[in-house]
This record gives C-alpha cells, sequence and structure tokens, in this order.
C-alpha cells in the first residue's frame, strides 16, 4: 500500500530545545495512525511542521511519495491535509457557515455567494453524518459541535490526510463515541487520518498504527493489533508505569464539608447552580463528574469564597464559611488545587519558592512584621521541591518556565502543606501527562488515607471513576445523581452528565 | 425657542460638525475589526488636514487637495502599521507617539511654509452640487451639495456592506477575532492588518481634508481631539460603522446644541460640557454591551 505521508528526519529546534530530533514517520493512505506520547513529546510540533505552522531545521516531507515543500498552511491545504487543532481554530463570533469557508470562500467579485456555498456544505455534512447548525454562531454551540465544524473545514477545502491533535479532550463519552463514528467513516470514504492523542483506550480503539514519541524522538513504532496499552505507556514515558490507581477502601470518618442547598444565580439572572447538596468526610473522596460549563466552577468558586453564592449553606468542619474572608476560609482548613493553574494558582512571574508560600506568605515563619524572612522562604522551597519532585529543582526559577505538570506539582506542593481537613481538586491532571497523573494521582490517594476530605472535579472521567469513592453528576447546575461507590459504566455516567438520565430532578444526598 | 433650536440651519450645522467624526470613526471600525488599536486617529486627522492644506494651496486644486490628505494620512498610518504589526510594540504608545509627532511636524512645516506658527494661508473650499430646492438656503445649500458629505454618507453604507458581504471583509474580521484561526487557513493576517490600519490612514485623512476645507486653512492643533471622539463613537457604535456613524450624529447634535446655547441662561462653561458629558454618558450606559473584536490591539505571533 502507498503511503500517504512521509517524514524523513525531521529536526525542528526552538530557542532552547529540541522539539523533533530527526523525526521519521510514515503513515500509509487510507489508515488511522495514532501519534501518541507525553505532554512536550513533540507530536503537536511534529503535525505543525506537516501542516506549514512551523519551518523544520532539516528533513525532507513526503506527500502521497512525491516531495513538497509546505511554506504555510496555505500550501498544506492545497496538498490536501486538514488539520483539527486541540485549541479549536474556530473564529467565535462569526457564524458556522462563515468558519467553515473562511480562506477558501466562494466569493463573485468579491462578495460572498452564501446560498450556493450553503447548499454545498450541507451536501457534504449529510454524506459524513456531520450536521452542524450553519447559521449559528460559534460561540453559542457546543465543543462537540465546533469540532464536527473544525472537521467539516478541512473536507471543505478538500482535504484528503486529516490530523485530528487530541480530538476528544473536550468531549463527552457519548460525543466521542460519535467521533470515532466519524472517523471510521471517513477512512471508509478513503481519507487518512492522524490521530494524537495520549489515551491509550482510543489508540487500542481505532488505530490500525501507532507511532510513539517520547522527548522529541520516536521511541517505537508498533501495529495496533500486535501491542497493549502497557507497552505503548512504557515507551512513552521510558519506564513501567502503572495505568491503574491502586487504593484501599476508604475508612470514611466525619463530615468535613457539608453543602446545604446552595443556589448561585449570576449577573445576568441566569441560574448557575440550582439547589446543591453535598458532603465530604474525612478519608474519602467524592467525585464530581459533569460536562464543563454545568457549575463545576461556580460551586468551586463558591466554597473557596471566590463567588458570593444567592442562598444556601457552607459548612467546613461545623464552621460556616459564609461570613469568612477568603484567607479565613483557608485558614481553617481548606487546601484549593484550582481547574486553571495560570489564572488562580500561580504568579507565573514569580519563582518558585514565592509560588509555594501564596496564601502562607503571613505566617510567622515566612514572614516577621516588617519584612519576609527569606531563609525561611528558601527552607520552605528546598523541602517541598524534594518531596513532590519538582523540576528543575531550582527554587529560584520562574514558574512560567516549568512545563504544565511541574506547574501543577509547585500548585499541589503548596496546597498540601497548608495543613488542611478539605482538598478541593479541580481538573489536577489537566494536561498533565502519564508520569506527572501518576505522582499526582497516587499523591491524593495517600493523602485521602491520611484522613482528609477530598473534593475532585474532574472533567476526565477515568480519572474520576479511578480516584473516586463515591460520585456525584451535575448537570445544568444541580447535583442530579449521586453513586455511593465508583462502581458505574462510563456510558451510564455520560447519560446523566448529559442530562438524558435524571434530568430536572435534584438527587437525593446518597 | 425649540423651533429655532431644530432648524434646518441646525441640522446642517449637525451633519458639518458630524462627517468628520464619521469618516474618523469609520476608520477606526476598519483598523479595530482587523485587530489594531488606533489611537494614533488624532494624528492622522491633524497630518491629512495640514497635507490638504498646503496640496491645496501650491495647486489652487481643492481635489489635488484632498487626494494631499489621504496621502498624508496614509503615511501616519503606515508607520503606525509599521510599528504596531510589523514590529509588534504597544498600539496605545505608538498612536501617542505618533499625535505627539503630528503635533510637532505640522507646527514645524508650518512655521516654514506659511512663516506663521498658528495658521496656513486661506486655500479654497470644495465646489459644491447645485441643489435647486434648497437654494434659498444658502449655507444649508452649500453644505449638504458638498460632495465629502454625499461621499461620507455613500461610505458608511459601503462599509458596512465591505465589512458583512464580502471576502475582504470577512477575512479582516477574523484577523481581529483570531488571528490564529485565519493564519491556519492560509490567510495572511499581518496583510489584512495592514489593509485594516491603512484604510482607517486614509479615511482620518480624509477627516483632516475636511476641517481644513471647512475653515478654509490649517490651523495648529486643528483636530482638537476628534480623534478621541470619534473612537468613542466606534465603541458606542459597536465597532459597525452604521453604529459608529449614528453615534457621531449623536455626538455631533450634542455639539451643536452646545453651540445654539451659547449666550442663554445657562452658564458657557456647562453649555461647553455637553458634548463630553453626552460622550460619558453615552459610553457609560453602552459600554457593558459593547465588545470589543477578540484580538484588538494584541500583536500576533507566528511562531510562539
Amino acid at each position: 500500500m502507498p503511503y500517504a505521508i512521509q517524514l524523513i528526519n525531521i529536526t525542528k529546534r526552538f530557542a532552547r530545545t529540541v522539539a523533533n530530533d530527526n523525526v521519521r514517520l510514515a503513515v500509509l493512505d487510507g489508515s488511522i495512525h495514532a501519534l501518541v506520547g507525553e505532554n512536550g513529546a513533540g507530536k503537536t510540533t511534529l503535525m505543525e511542521v506537516l501542516y506549514g505552522l512551523y519551518q523544520p531545521d532539516s528533513g525532507k516531507i513526503k506527500i502521497h511519495e512525491n516531495e513538497v515543500t509546505i511554506r504555510s498552511p496555505h500550501d498544506s491545504i492545497k496538498l490536501g491535509i486538514g488539520m483539527v487543532h486541540q485549541h479549536f481554530m474556530l473564529v467565535p463570533t462569526l457564524t458556522i457557515l462563515e468558519n467553515i469557508i473562511l480562506g477558501a470562500e466562494d466569493a463573485k467579485h468579491g462578495f460572498l455567494n452564501l446560498s450556493r456555498t450553503t447548499s454545498r456544505i450541507a451536501e457534504l455534512a449529510d454524506s459524513f453524518s456531520l450536521s452542524v447548525p450553519l447559521n449559528e454562531r460559534v460561540q453559542d454551540v457546543g465543543v462537540g459541535i465546533q469540532q464536527r465544524v473544525e472537521i467539516l473545514k478541512a473536507i471543505y477545502r478538500r482535504a484528503d490526510i486529516l490530523i485530528l491533535d487530541e480530538p476528544t479532550a473536550v468531549l463527552t463519552p457519548q460525543e466521542s463515541t460519535q467521533l470515532f463514528g466519524i472517523l471510521s467513516e471517513l477512512k471508509q470514504q478513503g481519507k487518512t487520518i492522524v490521530l494524537i492523542t495520549h489515551k491509550l483506550n482510543e489508540v487500542m480503539a481505532i488505530s490500525e498504527h501507532v507511532s510513539v514519541m517520547r522527548k522529541g524522538k520516536i521511541a517505537g513504532e508498533l501495529d495496533t493489533a500486535e501491542t497493549n496499552p502497557q507497552e505503548i505507556a512504557q515507551l512513552m514515558v521510558g519506564r513501567p508505569v502503572l495505568l491503574k490507581v491502586e487504593k484501599d477502601k476508604s475508612k470514611t470518618g466525619h463530615p468535613v464539608l457539608s453543602v446545604n442547598d446552595l443556589s448561585y444565580v449570576d449577573r445576568r439572572g441566569i441560574a448557575i447552580l440550582k439547589d446543591v447538596s453535598l458532603e465530604v468526610s474525612s478519608g474519602e473522596i467524592l467525585g464530581i463528574a459533569g460536562i464543563e460549563g454545568n457549575g463545576q466552577t461556580q460551586l468551586v468558586e463558591a466554597i473557596t469564597g471566590l463567588l458570593k453564592p444567592t442562598s444556601g449553606t457552607i459548612m467546613l468542619n461545623g464552621i460556616n464559611l459564609g461570613d469568612l474572608s477568603v484567607s479565613q476560609i483557608f485558614e481553617s482548613g481548606l487546601a484549593h488545587i484550582p481547574e486553571d493553574r495560570i489564572k488562580r494558582g500561580l504568579v507565573v512571574d514569580l519563582p518558585i519558592k514565592e509560588n509555594l508560600i501564596l496564601g502562607m506568605h503571613t505566617r510567622n515563619e515566612f514572614s516577621s512584621r516588617l519584612s519576609m524572612k527569606l531563609s525561611g522562604i528558601e527552607q520552605n522551597a528546598k523541602l517541598l521541591i524534594e518531596k513532590y519532585d519538582v523540576r528543575p529543582p531550582n527554587p529560584d526559577a520562574l514558574a512560567r518556565e516549568l512545563s504544565g505538570g511541574n506547574q501543577q506539582k509547585v500548585i499541589i506542593a503548596r496546597e498540601l502543606s497548608r495543613n488542611s481537613k478539605l482538598i478541593v481538586a479541580s481538573q489536577p491532571t489537566r494536561g498533565v501527562d502519564i508520569g506527572g497523573t501518576e505522582f499526582i494521582h497516587r499523591t491524593l490517594v495517600s493523602e485521602r488515607d491520611n484522613g482528609k476530605a477530598i473534593l475532585l472535579i474532574s472533567a476526565d472521567l477515568t480519572e474520576i471513576l479511578s480516584l473516586s469513592d463515591r460520585i456525584a453528576v451535575i448537570y445544568d447546575g444541580r447535583i442530579v445523581k449521586v453513586f455511593s461507590d465508583n462502581k458505574v459504566e462510563e456510558s451510564e455516567l455520560g447519560l446523566y452528565m448529559t442530562g438524558t438520565k435524571g434530568n430536572g430532578k435534584t438527587a437525593a444526598l446518597a | 425657542m425649540i423651533g429655532q433650536i431644530f432648524s434646518l440651519a441646525f441640522l446642517a450645522q449637525t451633519i458639518r460638525i458630524s462627517v468628520p467624526y464619521a469618516l474618523a470613526s469609520l476608520g477606526g471600525v476598519y483598523s479595530e475589526r482587523g485587530g489594531v488599536v488606533n489611537i494614533a486617529l488624532e494624528g492622522i486627522i491633524l497630518n491629512g488636514a495640514f497635507c490638504t492644506a498646503v496640496g491645496t494651496y501650491y495647486t489652487g486644486s481643492p481635489l489635488v487637495g484632498i487626494l494631499c490628505g489621504v496621502a498624508g494620512g496614509l503615511f501616519t498610518a503606515l508607520i503606525h502599521a509599521i510599528v504596531s504589526i510589523n514590529i509588534k510594540a504597544d498600539q496605545i504608545i505608538s498612536g501617542i507617539a505618533i499625535n505627539l509627532f503630528a503635533v510637532g511636524i505640522t507646527k514645524f512645516v508650518l512655521g516654514i511654509l506659511f512663516h506663521s506658527s498658528s495658521n496656513s494661508a486661506r486655500i479654497r473650499g470644495l465646489p459644491h452640487i447645485y441643489l435647486g430646492f434648497i437654494e434659498h438656503q444658502r449655507d444649508v445649500a452649500h453644505l449638504l451639495g458638498n460632495p465629502m458629505v454625499l461621499g461620507t454618507i455613500a461610505i458608511v453604507i459601503a462599509s458596512q456592506v465591505i465589512l458583512f458581504k464580502t471576502r475582504f471583509g470577512l477575512r479582516l474580521r477574523s484577523v481581529g477575532e483570531n488571528p490564529e484561526a485565519a493564519d491556519t487557513v492560509g490567510i495572511s493576517v499581518n496583510r489584512y492588518r495592514y489593509y485594516g490600519v491603512l484604510i482607517s490612514g486614509a479615511l482620518a485623512g480624509l477627516a483632516g481634508a475636511w476641517l481644513a476645507f471647512d475653515q478654509h486653512s490649517f490651523t495648529d492643533g486643528m483636530s482638537a481631539g476628534r480623534g478621541y471622539i470619534a473612537l468613542a463613537a466606534m465603541i458606542v457604535g459597536k465597532w459597525n460603522p452604521l453604529g459608529a456613524a449614528a453615534a457621531c450624529l449623536l455626538f455631533g447634535l450634542a455639539e451643536s446644541l452646545q453651540i445654539q446655547s451659547q449666550g442663554g441662561a445657562l452658564p458657557t462653561q456647562f453649555i461647553q460640557m455637553i458634548p463630553y458629558v453626552a460622550t460619558i454618558v453615552v459610553l457609560a450606559g453602552f459600554i457593558g454591551k459593547a465588545v470589543a473584536p477578540g484580538a484588538d490591539g494584541v500583536p500576533y505571533e507566528k511562531e510562539k
């Protein structure tokens, strides 16, 4: 079978790092090829070189066995290459139709010919089961639809090679299944698909071949049928990895956090949280499953004092948090791993050591009345960096210079050093690679075993299912279901998350 | 009293004041829809007015004067484009620098060419189109028959169509909202941003030409904050050509109300505040709902 893509000895350097080091990749025509690797392994860079967003420092590219030069996306589009980026490349204020045609408009004397375009796109959408509301603005539709728009965009440009960068990162299980259906359909019709991912179950489910990248190099090339997740993970990380979280049954103690009838109506008058009640006890992890944007962010902000609820009470260890300031709430026993590392978790232009004392900077070990105690801060940093294996192990490195996983370790190190009773962990492993995820999961479980109460909010169902002792599902600002253990199927959770099951009713507290 | 205020002359006055606002404000719309904040409008107007006066004075032709005004505007905008788009400097700082530069350079050349630090020699105005039905009201007829008034109305309508119905408009809006997205579909972000800024230069240059013709000369600092008012109108108009033009009419109305009311019962200081109070009130009332283009003012870095 001929090759659709051949990348031959591609090297791409950035200022200080080599993102792709002599990489060779060959993708068979009409196949689904998975490209896996940890964050920063160079997968996305490699595909962006192929798409013309970056110029390689050396190496050759062949498309359909012909050597080509790709200087910009303009060139790659002409060669029939389409890319669906991890962060969608859509213009939110434009309509779906405008987004699809952008850059490849059907125009007469400069005026857009929208009626002819509409019927052409409708036909395309039909033949690939990719229905989208063409006249809605992109900002008004969900991520699942946005992704279809991206795929349509590529097909509209007559792409026969489609690159998808972590396409399921933002999808529900149902949407992911639908996406895989679409991808199979595309393959049936002769398209070649490159799937960038780090979810091994997806690799096993849909790909025919796998290329594994580690630290900018190809670490292995495998036929999916002849490998297993364990082998792929080991190639990705460079050492054996525990894919399953090991934990014993929880030893649940007294309630630490109780939220009662919490409601929040935002400035526009929209009810975001509706009578949310939940309880987290010491020694247990309560996972909140839900599609993002169903009130999780506001629930966390209400508990951490960043947002004032419209009604309802939040008790931490019997203390009503309602009247306390944020710092008082933290002093009364809260630790918070925020969903947005950069915005809420770190001051990225400060060094690691200062980030490690944020919120504790008034404590005696770090501050006298007039000045900071620099030696205390330094001491604390050295201790935590060692304990949490932050790299580089340099207290003076700026937080912005760290990888996502190490930034997250800094936050976790700081929050767990508070000696809190309750840990609110929001998307704790988002954008963190397999090795880092393993570490964070182990840390959270050991905190649980030390008697902490943990509220886990995650869009990653695998994470929810493997860490939680109990699972609550949030949909449209309500807790619609509470499972008293974690023995539930992903698809079952998905039905509650999308409101298909349990809609409109607030679940009784289990 | 009311009838006297809202007379035909009052209407003409309002339009006379609104035309330069509208031209500059449309310029702002093109620039910012493409993602470049252009507070240099003020300096562009001033340079446009100066070049118009010089061109008209030396050739005796108002038409050549207008072309000089547009060229002066384009040149000034080109500086802003290079600094903002290629050098990726802070666009506000670039704008302020250009505004200060315009004040200095016009004054300097004014001294050389006209041996005056305050104003140029008198120049001819634009010839007007004969409008029979209203010729008994001479001032009004001259104004409504002014080709630049008619031209401005045409430009407002054309801009609305260009922005929302053409390929150019779609691409310009895309580079202002999400340049990464535009780049990935093969649109040259920088090229479209240049178009936006240069069109704004041409339009604000026209606004300057209007001022020079209106006063039959160039006077030092004659832009007098109009570039900033035009920006306010652009925001009130939510970055839409029709909206911006309507906001300019509103500001023009407030200003002519001020002129009409002088010598009345209220102290002049209060009356002189009217246009500015109107600006603040309208901005405070509308700005919550006005959302700027997503990447407005953010330089585009291709390889991060």
